[in-house]
Order: C-alpha cells, then sequence, then structure tokens
C-alpha cells in the first residue's frame, strides 16, 4: 500500500502550489464523505516509491471552529497519514507555526516545508532552518513550491520521516495554574485507553474542545472514580475560560522557537504590496477599480474566447457533423440514427461544446485574479456594500466562486462562521451567473448585439449581483433575523500567478463542463430528442410532437414576458437539469423547424431584442440547476430549502422578466 | 497603562493588543490568528470600511466592529 502524506498549512502559504508540483496530473478532485468540502488526491513519485497525497482544507488552526478545522483535524486524527508536511510561510512564521504547535503536540509526524523562502529574503527576514529543525525536533525543508525549488529535498525528508520511529510528541507549559490541570488531568486519564497522546487530550479539554469531552466522556472506567466525576465538572465543564491562555502558551512556544532562528528586519521593507493596496483598497476608487477589473476580464474574454478562437470551434463543430454524417451514410446506418445523430446530438451537444474557448478563457482570467491575491481585495472593498444588505465581505468569495459554478459557490460558504451568514449566502448564490449560463447569453447575444458581447455579459453579471443584493436584505429582514457577523481576512500579499496553478484551475472547471456535456447534456437531448420525434405521424420538432405538447402546455405562462412560444418554454424546462441544456435544447428545437438554419438565424426570428432580454433574465435569476438544488440540501441539511430555492428563484426571474417585457414595451422598445 | 480601542488609532500607529472583548468565538479566532495578548499591531488603514492592520508583516483585515472591541496599550 502506498503511504499517505498529508498537506497541512494556513490558507495562503502554498499548500495548494505544493501540492500541484508534487502529483501533477495525477490528482483528483473529490468529496470528503458525509460533507461537501472538497477534497484533493493524488499521487507522486519519489525513489521509485509511490505516494498518495491528501491536500487538508487551508487552516489557522485545529480546534473545531469552522467545517474546515473539523475535517483537517479528523483526517490527521483517524485517517492514519504516514506523515504530515506543514507548509509553512516564512514571511509570516510566527503564526504560522501555532498551527505546528498543534500538529507537534498531536504527536503527528510532521516535516516542515518552509514555503516562500524566496519572498521572505527580499523582504530580509532571515530563518535558520537548522536552529528552526533543532528547537522543534523535526525536519525542516526550504522550499520556493513555484519554482518547484526544494521539493525533492521535502520529498526525501518526508519518506525518512515515515520510517523512522516517532520521537515523542512536544509537551508545552502553559503556566503554572494551567499545567497542574494538565497533571492532574493526564494522571486521570492514564487510566483511560485512549488512541491519542495523553498530555493532548488533557490540554484540549481544558481548551473546551467538545470532540474531545465527547471522546473522554465515553470512557466508563474514568467516570467510576468519584475524584474524577468531581475534577470533571469543577474543571472541565468550564474549561472554555482558560482557552485563550493556552493559546497565548502556544505562542509564547513560539516566540521562543523563533527568538533564535528568526530575524526581522528593523524596519519593515516597502513593499510592492503596500504600495498596490493604497490604490486597489482605496476607499473611494476601490470599487471602481473592481467594477473595471470585472469588465476587462469579461471583454478579453470575449475578445479571444469567443471572436477569436470560438469561429474555429464552430468550423470544427461543422466537421465534425458533416463527417458523422458521412460515417453513418456509407455505413447505410437507418435514417432515424441520422436525424438523432446529426439534429439530436450535434445540433445539441455541439452547441455546448462550442463554448468551451470561452469558457476556458474566462476560468483563466478568474484563476489569474484568485492566484495573484486580488480577489480577498475585492471582498474587502465590497464589505461596506454588504454590510448595507446585511451580510459580511467574505460572503462575496462565495458569490465570485459562484460566477465558476453554483456548486463549489455553495460549498465555498463554509468558511463562514455564522448561521445567518450562511444560509443567506447559500440561498443567493444561485443569483451568480455560472459558466454555464454564459452559451444562453452567447447564443443571443450573437442574435441581438454582436458588437456589444462584453457589455451584456457585464450586466448579466451586475444584474445577477443586484437582485442578490436585494434578496439577500429582504432575507436579513425577515427570516434570517440577527447580527452582522464579524469580518475577519487575510490580505495576502500580491504575487505573480503561478501557470500551473491557473492552468491547473482550470481545467478542474472545465472537465467539468465537458463531463456534463458528455453525460447530463447527452442524455437530456436525447430524451428530448425522442420526445421531439414522437409521436410517428406527427411532424418532428413541430407543435405536434409529445414535445411540442409540453411546450405549448407551459409557454402560456411566458407569454407576459414576450417569449410565450413553445420552443422557449422546453428550453427552460430542460435547464433544470443543467443549464447549458438550454442551449442544447433551442439547437434541437430550432434546428428541426428550419431546415440548415443555424440556431442564431431561428433565435432572430423567434424572438425580439426586447424578448431576447428578458428571456436573458429569466435564465438568469430563475431554479438553480438540479445538481444545485442537490447541493443546497446537502449544505443546508434540508429539502425544503432546497424546494423554497427552486421556487422562489422562479418567482423572481418570472417577475423581473415580465418587467422588462412590459416597461420595455411600454417605452417603446421591441 | 490605559487602553483604547484600535478604532481610535490612525494610520501609521503601532500598538499591542491588550485584551479583545468581543464574543468568544470571534476572539478566539483572533487570538489564533496570531492577535494574542502582547502582539504588535500597525494600523495600515483607517478610514471607510474595514480596517487593516499589520501583523507581523501580514495585513489582516478587520470589521470596524470588531476593531471597536480591541483594546489596545501604546506600544
Ligand atoms: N514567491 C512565492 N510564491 C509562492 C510560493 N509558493 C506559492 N506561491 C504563490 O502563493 C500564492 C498562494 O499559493 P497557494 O498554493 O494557492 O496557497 P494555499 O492557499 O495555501 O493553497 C499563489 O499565488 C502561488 O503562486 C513560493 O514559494 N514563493
Ligand atoms: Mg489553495
Amino acid at each position: 500500500m502506498a503511504k499517505t502524506i498529508a498537506l497541512v498549512g494556513n490558507p495562503n502559504s502554498g499548500k495548494t502550489t505544493v501540492f500541484n508540483a508534487l502529483t501533477g496530473a495525477n490528482q483528483h478532485v473529490g468529496n470528503w464523505p458525509g460533507v461537501t468540502v472538497e477534497r484533493k488526491e493524488g499521487q507522486t513519485h519519489h525513489n521509485n516509491q509511490t505516494y498518495r497525497v491528501v491536500d487538508l482544507p487551508g487552516t489557522y488552526s485545529l480546534g473545531a471552529f469552522s467545517e474546515d478545522e473539523v475535517v483537517a483535524r479528523e483526517f490527521i486524527l483517524t485517517g492514519n497519514p504516514d506523515v504530515v508536511i506543514n507548509v509553512v510561510d516564512a514571511t509570516n512564521i510566527e503564526r504560522n507555526l501555532y498551527l505546528t504547535t498543534q500538529l507537534l503536540e498531536m504527536g503527528t509526524k510532521v516535516v516542515i516545508a518552509l514555503n516562500m523562502v524566496d519572498e521572505a529574503e527580499a523582504r530580509e527576514i532571515h530563518v535558520d532552518e537548522k536552529a528552526l529543525a533543532q528547537a522543534l525536533g523535526v525536519p525542516v525543508v526550504r522550499t520556493v513550491a513555484s519554482r518547484r525549488k526544494g521539493l525533492d529535498q521535502l520529498m526525501a525528508a518526508a519518506a525518512a520521516t515515515i520510517h523512522a520511529p516517532m520521537n515523542g510528541h512536544v509537551e508545552l507549559s502553559y503556566g503554572k495554574a494551567i499545567d497542574a490541570k494538565v497533571a492532574r488531568l493526564r494522571a486521570f486519564l492514564a487510566k483511560g485507553d485512549f488512541p491519542y497522546p495523553q498530555g493532548w487530550l488533557a490540554v484540549k479539554l481544558l481548551e473546551g474542545d467538545e470532540y474531545v469531552r465527547q471522546v473522554v466522556s465515553e470512557s466508563p472506567a474514568l467516570f467510576e472514580l468519584k475524584t474524577f466525576r468531581q475534577f470533571w465538572d469543577e474543571t472541565v465543564i468550564h474549561a472554555g475560560d482558560l482557552q485563550l491562555d493556552i493559546v497565548d502558551g502556544r505562542y509564547k512556544f513560539v516566540g521562543e522557537v523563533t527568538k533564535h532562528a528568526v530575524r526581522r528586519p528593523e524596519v519593515e521593507v516597502e513593499t510592492f504590496t503596500d504600495k498596490l493596496d493604497r490604490v486597489l483598497t482605496h476607499r473611494y476608487w476601490g470599487m471602481p477599480i473592481f467594477a473595471g477589473i470585472m469588465l476587462i476580464v469579461f471583454q478579453l474574454t470575449f475578445a479571444i474566447g469567443q471572436d477569436f478562437l470560438g469561429e474555429w470551434m464552430v468550423v470544427g463543430m461543422d466537421y465534425v457533423g458533416e463527417g458523422l454524417d458521412r460515417l453513418l451514410v456509407t455505413l447505410n446506418a437507418p435514417g432515424w440514427l441520422l436525424d438523432f445523430a446529426s439534429n439530436g446530438v450535434v445540433a445539441g451537444v455541439g452547441a455546448v461544446v462550442e463554448f468551451v474557448p470561452l469558457i476556458v478563457i474566462l476560468y483563466m482570467l478568474m484563476g489569474i485574479l484568485e492566484d495573484s491575491g486580488y480577489m480577498a481585495r475585492a471582498a474587502y472593498v465590497m464589505d461596506n456594500t454588504m454590510r448595507a444588505v446585511g451580510l459580511q465581505g467574505k460572503t462575496f468569495i462565495s458569490m465570485i466562486v459562484g460566477f465558476g459554478c453554483n456548486v463549489p459557490g455553495v460549498m465555498a460558504t463554509r468558511t463562514l462562521e455564522n448561521r445567518k451568514d450562511r444560509m443567506i449566502a447559500i440561498l443567493i448564490n444561485p443569483f451568480m451567473s455560472c459558466g454555464a449560463k454564459i452559451p444562453i447569453y452567447l447564443v443571443f447575444i450573437a442574435a441581438f448585439f454582436p458588437t456589444h458581447g462584453g457589455i451584456v455579459l457585464f450586466s448579466a453579471y451586475a444584474l445577477g449581483i443586484l437582485v442578490a443584493f436585494l434578496v439577500a436584505k429582504v432575507f436579513s429582514k425577515t427570516l434570517f433575523k440577527g447580527e452582522v457577523s464579524h469580518f475577519i481576512m487575510e490580505l495576502p500579499p500580491y504575487r505573480t500567478p503561478t501557470l500551473t496553478n491557473v492552468l491547473r484551475n482550470m481545467w478542474d472547471n472545465v472537465s467539468g463542463f465537458l463531463a456534463r456535456a458528455g453525460t447530463t447534456i447527452f442524455a437530456v437531448v436525447s430524451l428530448l430528442w425522442v420526445l421531439a420525434v414522437l409521436p410517428t405521424g406527427a411532424e418532428p420538432y413541430g407543435p405536434a410532437s409529445i414535445l411540442g405538447s409540453i411546450g405549448q402546455f407551459i409557454a402560456p405562462i411566458f407569454t407576459p414576458a414576450g417569449f410565450g412560444n413553445w420552443q422557449a418554454a422546453v428550453g427552460l424546462f430542460s435547464g433544470i437539469a443543467a443549464k447549458e441544456a438550454v442551449v442544447a435544447t433551442l439547437g434541437m428545437v430550432y434546428a428541426g423547424v428550419e431546415e440548415g438554419a443555424a440556431l442564431v438565424t431561428a433565435i432572430q426570428g423567434a424572438f425580439t431584442p426586447l424578448s431576447a432580454v428578458s428571456f436573458m433574465v429569466m435564465t438568469l435569476l430563475y431554479t438553480p440547476c438540479a445538481a444545485t438544488l442537490g447541493t443546497i440540501r446537502k449544505e443546508t441539511g434540508s429539502g425544503k430549502w432546497a424546494l423554497f430555492s427552486a421556487v422562489y428563484a422562479f418567482a423572481i426571474g418570472w417577475l423581473l422578466a415580465v418587467a422588462v417585457f412590459q416597461i420595455g414595451s411600454l417605452m417603446g422598445f421591441a | 497603562m490605559e487602553y483604547l480601542s484600535l478604532v481610535h488609532l490612525k494610520e501609521g500607529d503601532t500598538c499591542k493588543v491588550a485584551r479583545i472583548q468581543a464574543g468568544s468565538s470571534a476572539t478566539r479566532r483572533l487570538y489564533e490568528m496570531g492577535f494574542n495578548t502582547g502582539a504588535r499591531l500597525k494600523v495600515l488603514k483607517n478610514d471607510r470600511g474595514p480596517m487593516i492592520v499589520g501583523l507581523g508583516g501580514h495585513k489582516v483585515a478587520l470589521g470596524r466592529g470588531l476593531a471597536a472591541k480591541m483594546l489596545v496599550g501604546r506600544a
């Protein structure tokens, strides 16, 4: 069996970079059992040995305050990693070593990757890794993960540590009073049989840790002792009061460790980050700059992804379609198969696949913003606005993640500690226009607003944010009352994005998009194709087909919004399975209506500029896709909220679409 | 030594954390992020919106409500 290496570290310490550098293409994303926090796993090789590498969520501590911390701690305690690589940011070593201290107290085998030493050097922060290793009793390896420096030595140290015997765990002194209690507890705990170091259990009990309290209270042997019961009731139950002293104790230990191992400059070197932040977090300019950056992102996405690469995709898809047609003809395939292939699969799935270049570019640009450290500034400049609607700045990060896909967007709300914040953040996330909706806008842009693509796309995103804010405001006054929670967020230094990280992040998203095109979208399109050509005798893709009947049944609801035609209704209906299916369906039903006509031409015939806008508003806001609804159910722990989300979003989408169409008509637009 | 609330400091001021009077989980989070007793802070930004303070050479944004509950002494 391959030995397991777990990566642990503070957020922004370079964990993902180390993970990507170690595992390369050999990685996959899954979920932790039972919870939806992302779990990344991969493989790496060293000296002809294969190792399994698990990337744990970035945390400041191994307590139980957020879901991420619990996941990281659970894995260290019960996942039995053979060694933990603790990624430590050399420029912020004191705080990073706080986490290290906890690992050492737990009796874990640790190797420290002293990362970002290049940056530390530039800021004249000198870390003597030998002194550090000596003081902590674990190997310390200098690394620059973004340039793959020191990774071989890191793996060598990890491999050696796996095979070395455990050299005991560190015990800290927390001052006389606490130490006496720890000693007392240890004497008791020695009578029980626990799979964890007694010293660690004792300290955790005094910190008021629920999980450890549970573990210990399940030991009947201890509770038979009257003296223990008495000690438990008098001390352990109120132990939470000591937690801050214990944190101070750990920092004191860190202070002693770093006293001789770390040298900082007298006067801090002014960094590029300081200069840039003066502009990007400026009290007046911060927000407009953020809006400007997003606008540029969308314009670039269009310029490169659509105008430049997109053309080739269209040509390529035509080519594939014709090739498939010819192949089927030479194989003497029956007529229905030919129709299924060209009007079902190529027109439907192909309509989705054409947008891959655009999505590739968008995710790469977003990845660059993310990797550079700018996203934290976006949350910062948004805090005031967020506060006005009853939320806090950090919520904005989950909203930005939602721009990619609402599933991870909803999951990203896990970093919010407060339930009110979290529930609202989950319920508004689907208003963040996800990547799968882009093809829908693009088709309508191509049909009616070909010269204003960037602006239209930007407006869609802006409208989504606006609606999310209004809904959040209403929710925070009605369903989820309570105080606005505190905003604490680190602003990492600006860094040059790493190509590997950007490509990796893009691929994780795009591969999901492609996988859906091949599975869900294909299935939906196949099903709809069957419904479109049946019953025999009815004109295929016509209003008399089963699909046409369903569409005609739904369509009247949308008449006030200006798109009461059955094709649009069917498209929206299929979008509940997955948003990509909207365009796939339109591609199919319209390709059938006007033989040979491109989807865009068909749409120009079926919609007006005004009804195109109201249709886009509807697709932006209405019922989230099945995968998102499923995630909402899991994250809120209740199907009721998922149902609520499905219904209220539909209502809001419909109301706004109708408003757009009616007001637009009154104003004389068509 | 008298303490004052972090929000009253100006950009460029330095101080030491004395006590945090927020709720227990926010207080603990701050402690764990390095705002523990005696930690040295530098106020980098204090105008509208969250404050930005420098701590061990890194920047942390703190909501004003929270900053108001952090008592500091002159360093
Ligand atoms: N200068 C420098 N930058 C690094 C190093 N390691 C990672 N980075 C960058 O630091 C940023 C945060 O890294 P990431 O791996 O996402 O951190 P995580 O939050 O711990 O996963 C990214 O922009 C990386 O490219 C390093 O050793 N030196
Ligand atoms: Mg990361």
